[in-house]
């Protein structure tokens, strides 16, 4: 992986507090991820874990600072761009759930080249979408027979994996995980997290992964830990650490 | 993949809530398009009660009046035309028949009409339609009769009975001409209109009967069925007669000759305007039918409003899940509108459909039971004009659950309320 001067990931001076909440929500200092960096943002539940992947994904704007990825500066850009910039450059797992239940695993996998030109180039390069949709899961461990099934007759882990290949699919540059593993047990965990590495590393992804359980955190370049509002009061309550 | 597809798939997983609701909207589209359409067949039923007539001559009166009388046989003539003034314009040039109508008996209920055997041969109601003997033949006798279906289905009459017809529109016991008894000699087929309430006899069965009464009562001199029969049985007046012409460019100019006709005061008028003027009045039931089932219609769609804002917790996580794969808030917005325009369209056809088959089996049935053939015919623009209307109201019933969803997408972000 070449070093590149450009940050994937950089974050000056965040802020973010709720209208109508006294204390900051999230308090990052200097956040920088080069490409192929990942990093691990620990935290209990009410910490502002997803509040920190929603100021990630552009969902949602800091009360204060600046967000930038691939060089732009998310504040730059519409509500509209910054969705198609997530459609773009993002994949995202959440914790549970990450399927659309009406579609097959092989549908929900390509759905994520519906909005995003970029991506669907991109997974079209040498061969059809579907195809690549197709290696993308088999990678994942994913048997082909249940590539067509509808993705309620799959256990958690395989959905988890059918979400990461959607995520994965056009070859984003940013992987923005939400606790994908609080669903799994200890077993299909580490393989879980094995497969998650070896195909962010196959794309050059860098990898942003939320978790309470800090048995994952050795794997990571960099680690952040949030502190929850809930267990202590004291206003600098989230500090962001590049370790 | 595209917002279509999505849209499809995602409603195809919920069909059952989708299923009724759409369901619940081809109820009320059959029944605002049945109102549309039961107005609009009741109006071309009264309107077509007489075709081909061309003016119907009475004395002066107001044209509602005359042609009440007339042709509904309701209420009473002011005055009767002479019968020298009636042979007298049926013998013009430009008028081709003339068919007689003397009213003032009734039977059990049911008026009386003196006529000729013309009535059979020029009345037409509907498009053109003539009347049709279902038994028997025309009258011949001085006392024969003919039955219209109505009446002899709810009297049970059958060619071969005799009647007794009363004086007057009140049967009261004294003022039976049951000295002279008619007897039934055929039977018309439904028409659905006020012909079908008519007991028919010849104009010399109406003169035969009365020529030994004197006005309201018997004279002292009475005369038995067969001595009335020798003597001369031409009426002295009639109530009005229906004019058909040679040239239906003539009917002002015959109108007007007749209301200015110097010997008698008379009017005629001109069925087809007067009973559209007449439906104008009427209208206003028809009307509040269908006030009422636009309120069925927004009942419907508020239904549709309730069940699509009751899916939208269960679509919370589908929509965080096409937001964090870039799906704008615009495509949420798109989708909730998609769905809720693929329910309406599909309850608009189903309720369309509802509304052809309800009519293929009812027709049948409203011929024998009112003579009213309901017209199969394509959706004319009023109807058309109403499903538009109905898609466009349903349009904007989903900008509530629409601006719902956008507001809560931008909230919730990608986060996961499980």
């Amino acid at each position: 992986m070449t070093s590149s001067p450009q940050p994937v990931i950089s974050l000056e001076a965040i802020r973010f507090r709720w209208p109508g909440q006294s204390v900051d929500l999230i308090d990052i200092d200097e956040l920088s991820l080069k490409p192929g960096e990942h990093l691990f943002v620990r935290g209990a539940s009410g910490s502002g874990k997803t509040t920190l992947l929603n100021l990630l994904a552009g969902v949602h704007a800091p009360t204060d600072g600046v967000v930038r990825l691939l060089g732009t500066d998310l504040a730059d850009l519409s509500a509209s761009r910054r969705d198609q910039f997530r459609a773009d450059h993002l994949g995202v797992i959440f914790q549970q759930f990450n399927l659309l239940p009406y579609l097959t695993a092989l549908e929900n996998v390509t759905l994520s080249c519906a909005f995003s030109d970029r991506k669907s180039k991109r997974a079209g390069e040498g061969q059809d979408i579907t195809s690549t949709a197709r290696s993308l899961l088999d990678a994942l461990n994913l048997a082909g027979s249940l590539h067509d099934a509808p993705v309620n007759k799959l256990s958690v882990g395989q959905q988890q994996r059918v979400a990461v290949a959607r995520a994965l699919i056009g070859g984003p540059e940013i992987l923005i995980a939400d606790e994908p593993t609080s669903a799994l047990d200890a077993d299909n965990r580490d393989r879980f997290m094995d497969l998650l590495f070896r195909e962010a590393e196959a794309q050059h992804c860098t990898l942003v992964f939320v978790s309470h359980d800090p048995q994952l955190a050795d794997r990571f370049d960099h680690q952040i830990s949030l502190r929850s509002v809930n267990d202590d009061m004291d206003p600098a309550q989230a500090t962001g650490v590049a370790l | 993949m595209n917002l279509l597809r999505i849209a499809l798939k995602s409603a195809r997983f919920r069909r059952t809530n989708l299923l009724l609701t759409v369901f619940t909207i081809a109820i009320s589209v059959t029944l605002l398009l049945g109102v549309d359409k039961i107005r609009k067949e009741s109006k071309s039923s009264l309107l077509n009660t007489v075709s081909q007539t061309d003016l119907i001559v009475g004395a002066r009166s107001s044209p509602t009046n005359l042609l009440l009388y007339s042709v509904f046989r309701i209420g009473n003539a002011t005055n009767n035309v002479t019968w020298e003034t009636y042979e007298s314009i049926a013998a013009r040039e430009e008028v081709a028949w003339t068919v007689p109508i003397s009213l003032g008996d009734s039977h059990r209920g049911f008026r009386v009409m003196g006529t000729t055997s013309d009535y059979f041969d020029f009345y037409q109601y509907g498009n053109g339609r003539p009347l049709v003997l279902s038994s028997g033949e025309e009258f011949v006798g001085v006392y024969d009769t003919v039955l219209g279906a109505d009446v002899a289905n709810e009297l049970g009459y059958a060619i071969g009975d005799e009647i007794i017809i009363s004086h007057g529109l009140v049967s009261v016991d004294f003022a039976d001409h049951d000295d002279k008894p008619f007897t039934v000699v055929g039977i018309l087929n439904k028409t659905g209109t006020p012909v079908d309430r008519t007991v028919h006899v010849s104009l010399a069965g109406i003169e035969a009967i009365h020529i030994d009464w004197n006005e309201g009562g018997r004279s002292a001199v009475t005369l038995t069925a067969e001595q009335a029969l020798k003597l001369d049985l031409t009426p002295t007046s009639i109530t009005a007669f229906l004019v058909g012409l040679e040239n239906r460019a003539q009917t002002f100019r015959v109108q007007r000759s007749i209301n200015d006709f110097s010997g008698e005061p008379m009017s005629a008028i001109l069925p087809g305007a007067t009973l559209a003027e007449f439906w104008r009045t009427i209208s206003a039931i028809e009307q509040v039918l269908f006030v009422i089932s636009g309120f069925v219609l927004v009942v419907g769609l508020l239904g549709m409003l309730t069940t699509i804002l009751s899916t939208l917790n269960e679509r919370r996580r589908e929509i965080a899940v096409l937001r964090s794969i870039g799906a704008r808030a615009s495509h949420v917005v798109s989708l909730i509108l998609l769905e809720t325009l693929m329910v309406v369209i599909a309850g608009c056809v189903a309720g369309v459909g509802l509304l052809y088959g309800l009519l293929l089996l009812a027709r049948p049935i409203v011929v024998r039971r009112s003579g009213v053939d309901l017209a199969i015919t394509w959706l004319d623009s009023t109807q058309l004009l109403i499903m538009g209307g109905v898609v466009l109201g349903a349009a904007l019933v989903a900008l509530i659950p629409g601006i719902i969803a956008y507001r809560r997408s931008i909230q919730d972000g990608l986060a996961l309320k499980v």
